[in-house]
């Protein structure tokens, strides 16, 4: 797997969204409560772009009339059909046993560190400013 | 990763895709501006969609049925970035819709203003008659691909026939559209006038979900919940076929083609088996059906795909094709709306060369004679 800077971490407001293009794939990466979660932009039903998907809660009822709301927004609803979707690990709550988005290993490192990586070029001077958005393909 | 998306593709699909243009027999356009609409109505008609708006044959006064499941019931990537409504936009659809997936023809269906649950029926009548016009105005006449639909609400039998009169005439409409929740079952004498004009005309009926009726949508009565009043449209399709054959409509009409639109098609089996059962045991009930109902089903009415079935087990799906006869079902997408279906995805079942031309084009073509 190869790691691949995709943008500083204020390139994505909390609670947003932006697609990538990265080794042919179009990678949809969130940033939802500090964290950031990169999938596969495309819904594995039908194929919607999950970038349009809503970012909700998961909603659950242990009776009627009685609802509880926990993992706020970390959870997609597919703009189309509206399957619901873990962005941690792609895991569908709809279908759970079967289907699937592909989800990407995210990190974030500051600038600082990445100037001694393998990315930065030798001749040009760096300006660490932000930390980078880092996704494993 | 998931079997859902993965199913492979046949070779022989894709070879077919290629060279496959599709027709889509449900795409909504939707009204951008009231104003857009006004100028067909008369100044009466629009000082009262001003003043008093719809008034509905629903049970919900004061509110209309939206939003269910997501605001317009919409795909929430088909917002214009212009702004107005889902389906308002003709760049945008063509760029989201007509032009990525290839549509060679896309067949109208108008939903904006309630058009066939309007309780005063002039007021319906006029709006009908409106949109009519507005569909050729704003999308066929600008875009040749898009095909409009008469709108010709059954209730107000007399205004129908007038309509389907005047647009024949201008020659531009590929089917006549009624609608499935009206005040009385679509088999009834009192809605013949129609069918048979739609017969001399060669025109097919078109039958899209949807409407209100002033009956609860179920047989059990009003339901509680989207996903509950959605399943109903299944049932509301089942009744609606049944009325049709038992009441002798085919075999009035023989010439006369049916379509439903939206309405799936995982219910025709079992409707289509108990009218069979049936009718051996009461046939003398009915003694103006001179055959058996399930030849009317399989030589009159056609179905479109959308929303598609989808059981676990692909090879549920494929005999379910099999059974209502890939001869009998048409591609929709019901774009722009939440349950949409791409046809690239849609079929979760693999299907032959000869089945796709049929779907996708070649079914579609023969019925509306394109
Ligand atoms: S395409 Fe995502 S739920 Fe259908």
């Amino acid at each position: 797997m190869a790691r691949h800077i995709v943008a500083r971490t204020s390139d994505i407001p909390p609670g947003g969204n932006k697609v990538f293009g990265v080794e042919g794939r179009d990678i949809v990466v969130f940033h939802v409560n500090g964290e950031f979660f990169a999938l596969l932009n495309r819904c594995p039903h039908e194929g919607a772009p999950l970038v349009k998907a809503a970012c909700v809660a998961r909603l659950t009822s242990p009776e009627p009339g009685v609802y509880q709301r926990s993992r706020v927004g970390e959870l997609l609803r597919c703009p189309w059909h509206g399957w619901e979707f873990d962005m941690r690990n792609g895991q569908s709550w709809f279908d759970p046993q079967r289907v699937k988005v592909r989800s990407y290993p995210v990190a974030v490192e500051s600038g600082e560190e990445l100037q001694k990586g393998p990315y930065v070029a030798e001749t040009f001077p760096v300006r660490v400013e932000d930390n980078y958005v880092i996704v494993e393909v | 990763m998931s079997d859902v998306i993965d199913r492979p593709i046949l070779a022989e699909e894709e070879a077919a895709r290629s060279r496959l243009r599709i027709i889509d027999c449900d795409v909504h356009p939707s009204i951008h501006a009231h104003a857009d609409i006004e100028q067909f109505l008369p100044k009466r008609w629009q000082q009262h969609l001003r003043t008093y708006g719809s008034h509905l044959r629903t049970p919900y006064i004061g509110t209309t049925p939206y939003p269910r499941s997501s605001p317009l019931i919409a795909r929430r990537d088909a917002w214009p970035p212009t702004g107005g409504p889902p389906g308002s936009d003709l760049d945008f659809m063509r760029k989201q819709h007509l032009d990525p997936l290839d549509i060679e023809y896309g067949i109208l269906q108008v939903l904006d203003l309630f058009i066939f649950s309007q309780q005063n029926l002039e007021f319906g009548a006029a709006i009908q008659r409106a949109i009519n016009d507005w569909q050729l105005a704003f999308w066929s006449d600008r875009d040749p691909r898009l095909k409009a639909s008469i709108l010709a609400g059954q209730d107000d039998t007399e205004f129908a026939i007038a309509e389907i009169e005047r647009c024949a005439k201008i020659g531009r409409y590929v089917q006549i559209n009624v609608c499935p929740r009206a005040n009385e079952p679509l088999g009834r004498r009192r809605y013949w006038p129609i069918y048979a004009r739609a017969q001399e005309l060669g025109l097919p009926l078109g039958i899209h979900v949807g409407g209100y009726g002033g009956h609860a949508p179920t047989g059990g009565g009003w339901p509680s919940y989207y996903v509950e009043e959605h399943q109903s449209n299944a049932h509301t399709m089942a009744a609606q076929l049944t009325s049709l054959v038992l009441e002798g409509v085919p075999e009035r009409f023989p010439n006369l083609k049916i379509v439903f639109i939206e309405g799936g098609f995982g219910w025709i089996p079992s409707a289509t088996w108990r009218m069979e059962r049936h009718f051996e045991a009461f046939r003398d009930e009915v003694p103006h059906l001179k055959r058996r109902p399930s030849e009317y089903v399989k030589e009159h009415f056609w179905f479109t795909t959308q929303p598609i079935d989808e059981p676990d087990e692909g090879r549920h799906l494929r005999s379910l094709i099999e059974w209502v006869g890939a001869d009998r079902l048409l591609f929709s997408s019901d774009y722009p709306h939440w349950d949409f279906d791409d046809p690239r995805y849609a079929f979760k079942t693999p299907l032959t060369e000869a089945e796709r031309r049929k779907i996708f084009n070649g079914n579609a073509r023969a019925v509306y004679k394109f």
